[in-house]
């Protein structure tokens, strides 16, 4: 079939008015907001940072100088590579990654009660609960956590009240609050993938697993987490890719002497106004992220279409 | 393999909430036997399965499995095993993994399990099928291997809900040949629940017709078809016809029920014994195959007169639907043995049957409903 006839059945199949709306649609959704935002982005990070009138000017030519940048550092420092943005770099995948595994093991009860233990209004109630929290503004949800972690904050006022410390324990300076936060944040993202695939999950299976005499850890580990697999592993994706890529918790919730690479990137477009080595360091922590995800996907076998659904 | 056991309930009620489920039910299951709860779905017969297998405790009454009170046992520590009415085989394991997965959870080493799969694929008559997922098979074959995974834990007691409704009516006869075969060979005692009346009566030992809860009648197939107990499983196993009226006389085992379409005579079943009196409403039930067209003008106690409405001819026999007199419909079947055709369409005709092979039962709750 060739594209004429194609698209003369698209249309006649949607009349032309909405065939019309939804190939504008698709195709602005496609373009402005996903392939030219990137493009801009790459071509940016390839850049050198030159003053607006030099722009298109015989000096602006392509460089690898800004991802040189990551690895090098400034010429001459002492280290001979860039320790801190080096080191801040794997730090954040690797919390990343922690703050991943914290919320699926505190998900996964979560969604499994939500999809086959509870019920009826109950059940509808645990779901508006979980989204209530998400009606006020993720800055402001930050600042609620710096209150509850600070050091006359709820947290230590209760544990000095009935005794357990002395003095405040400083939660913001020791990252807790930072994790804490992060988890929080995306726990939404966790819960619904996960409970819209263990909620499929035929309860006789669970039922004949358990006359077969299983324990309730195999009965998790054999018949309920690898049915829910694409569920954990879309759920999992998303968290890691927003934590890793999380401004608002790490600066407002971070310790002093700690630093996520998004600040560094932030730091990059607005504090020293290089736009160019920004965008390299955006699109460094991009392909990262998507690297790892990728061959934890290779490694637990889920293929892409699986978590589409 | 290890042999069955037999299952006693003693006075089981099961409730939810307001809700009996079971009444008062009591059943001895002998050892190695198929014993079959028959019953239209609502009946409680899946509850008592889920009972007996522990997924359900009841609200009174005890279950013993080989003589042990098993109350407050979790299902996977008594002796059965259940096959559910969907199988709920593993969509994502291998076949040998769906049936090792007993032995898995037992810690049984991987080369014994696989061992012991491959054992039970033979029985099942299903070799070499062990490394196929289990979309990868029929629905019979499925249903043989939700059969061998549950002998892989070698329960002693094997409990079926409705594993057969899936399939489709030839897989379905040979299915009830081929489970009835494997429980003679494993020597398990098998408790089958279904709504198929066919399934029951070919397959069992003995089975339990059950209706709203309560047991009604526990026999073997040929008690249960032949002398009902009660006018409900007259009704409900095989086809019937059904006359209401009110007992004219009892004499010697036998009633005269009056009836719109006459006084029928008809034997009392053994479970109405004594419980027929002259004046008691009661029902009488001839089966379409024990009705005769009689020669006309033959006259007599047994003998009605009905218009035949319509008839379908089904090779091996014809049906004949009539109307009796009063306006009660009935059904004729006569076997097919050359006989140019059944009576015509319009035809007014006299029916007989032999007493004997009548029922008469009192009308007890049926009655209400109609």
């Amino acid at each position: 079939m060739n594209i004429g006839t194609l698209a003369r059945k698209f249309f006649e199949k949607n009349g032309v008015g909405m065939a019309l709306f939804m190939m504008f649609g698709v195709s602005f959704w496609i373009l402005f907001l996903i392939v030219l935002p990137q493009l801009t982005m790459v071509d940016f990070s390839f850049r050198f940072k030159l003053p607006p009138d030099a722009i298109g000017g015989p000096q602006d030519v392509y460089t690898t100088t800004n991802y040189e940048y990551f690895v090098n550092g400034n010429p001459g420092n002492i280290d001979g590579w860039n320790r801190v943005d080096v080191t801040v770099f794997w730090r954040t995948l690797i919390a990343a990654l922690f703050v991943t595994i914290f919320n699926f093991v505190v998900c996964y009860p979560i969604a499994y009660y939500m999809a086959k233990v509870a019920t009826g209004s109950w059940a509808r109630l645990l779901a508006l609960s979980l989204v209530v929290p998400y009606w006020i503004n993720e800055i402001l949800r930050a600042f609620a956590f710096r209150i509850i972690f600070g050091d006359a904050g709820l947290i230590n006022t209760v544990l000095k009240t009935i005794g357990v410390i002395d003095s405040s324990i400083d939660f913001i300076r020791a990252d807790v609050a930072l994790y804490a936060g992060l988890g929080y944040a995306y726990i939404l993202l966790m819960i619904f993938p996960l409970y819209s695939a263990i909620e499929s999950l035929d309860k006789n299976q669970i039922e004949a697993a358990r006359d077969m005499g299983s324990p309730w850890w195999r009965i998790h580990w054999r018949i309920v987490m690898p049915f829910a697999k694409a569920g954990i592993t879309s759920g999992c994706t998303m968290v890691f890719m927003l934590s890793a890529g999380a401004l608002a918790a790490p600066q407002i919730l971070g310790g002093p002497s700690s630093l996520w690479f998004t600040q560094i990137i932030y730091q990059g477009f607005f504090e020293y106004f290089n736009w160019n080595r920004g965008a390299a360091y955006a699109i460094i922590l991009l392909v990262s992220c998507m690297i790892i995800v990728l061959s934890i996907m290779k490694l637990f076998r889920v293929k892409m279409g699986e978590i589409g659904r | 393999m290890k042999s069955g056991v037999g299952v006693e309930l003693d006075n089981l009620s099961i409730r939810f909430g307001d809700f009996t489920a079971v009444r008062n039910a009591s059943v001895t299951i002998e050892q190695g036997e198929f014993f079959s709860f028959l019953g239209p779905s609502g009946c409680g017969k899946t509850t008592i399965l889920r009972t007996v297998s522990g997924f359900q405790e009841p609200s009174e009454g005890v279950v013993r499995i080989g003589g042990q009170d098993v109350a407050g046992m979790g299902p996977n520590k008594r002796p059965t095993a259940l096959i559910f009415q969907n199988l709920a085989l593993f969509p994502l394991m291998k076949v040998w993994e769906n049936i090792a997965f007993s032995l898995e959870v037992k810690g049984v080493p991987r080369a014994e399990r696989r061992k012991r799969a491959d054992e039970l694929l033979e029985l099942i008559a299903l070799p070499d099928q062990g490394d196929k997922l289990v979309d990868e098979l029929s629905g019979g074959q499925r249903q043989r291997v939700a059969v061998a995974r549950a002998l892989a834990a070698e329960p002693q007691v094997l409990l079926l809900d409705e594993p057969l409704s899936a399939l489709d009516l030839k897989l379905r006869q040979h299915m009830r040949t081929e489970l009835r075969a494997i429980q003679q060979r494993v020597g398990l005692t098998f408790i089958y629940i279904t709504h198929d009346q066919g399934e029951a009566l070919t397959m069992s030992d003995h089975v339990a017709v059950m209706r709203e809860g309560v047991i009604e009648q526990v026999g073997d197939g040929k008690q249960i078809y032949d002398d009902p107990a009660t006018a409900f499983v007259a009704s409900f196993v095989g086809e019937n016809n059904a006359f209401a009226g009110t007992v004219k006389s009892v004499n010697n085992g036998h009633a005269v029920v009056s009836t719109a379409a006459g006084d029928l005579p008809a034997r009392i079943a053994t479970a109405a014994r004594g419980a027929l009196q002259p004046g008691d409403s009661a029902m009488v039930f001839v089966r379409p195959e024990n009705l005769a067209v009689a020669e006309s003008g033959a006259g007599g106690d047994n003998h009605f007169a009905a218009t035949v409405a319509n008839e379908e001819f089904e090779g091996q026999s014809y049906h004949v639907f009539l109307k009796a007199e009063g306006g009660s419909e009935i059904k004729m079947t006569l076997t097919n043995q050359g006989q140019s055709r059944a009576p015509s369409v319009g035809a007014a005709v006299t029916l007989s049957y032999n007493p004997d092979q009548a029922v008469a039962l009192p009308s007890g709750a049926l009655s209400d409903q109609e």
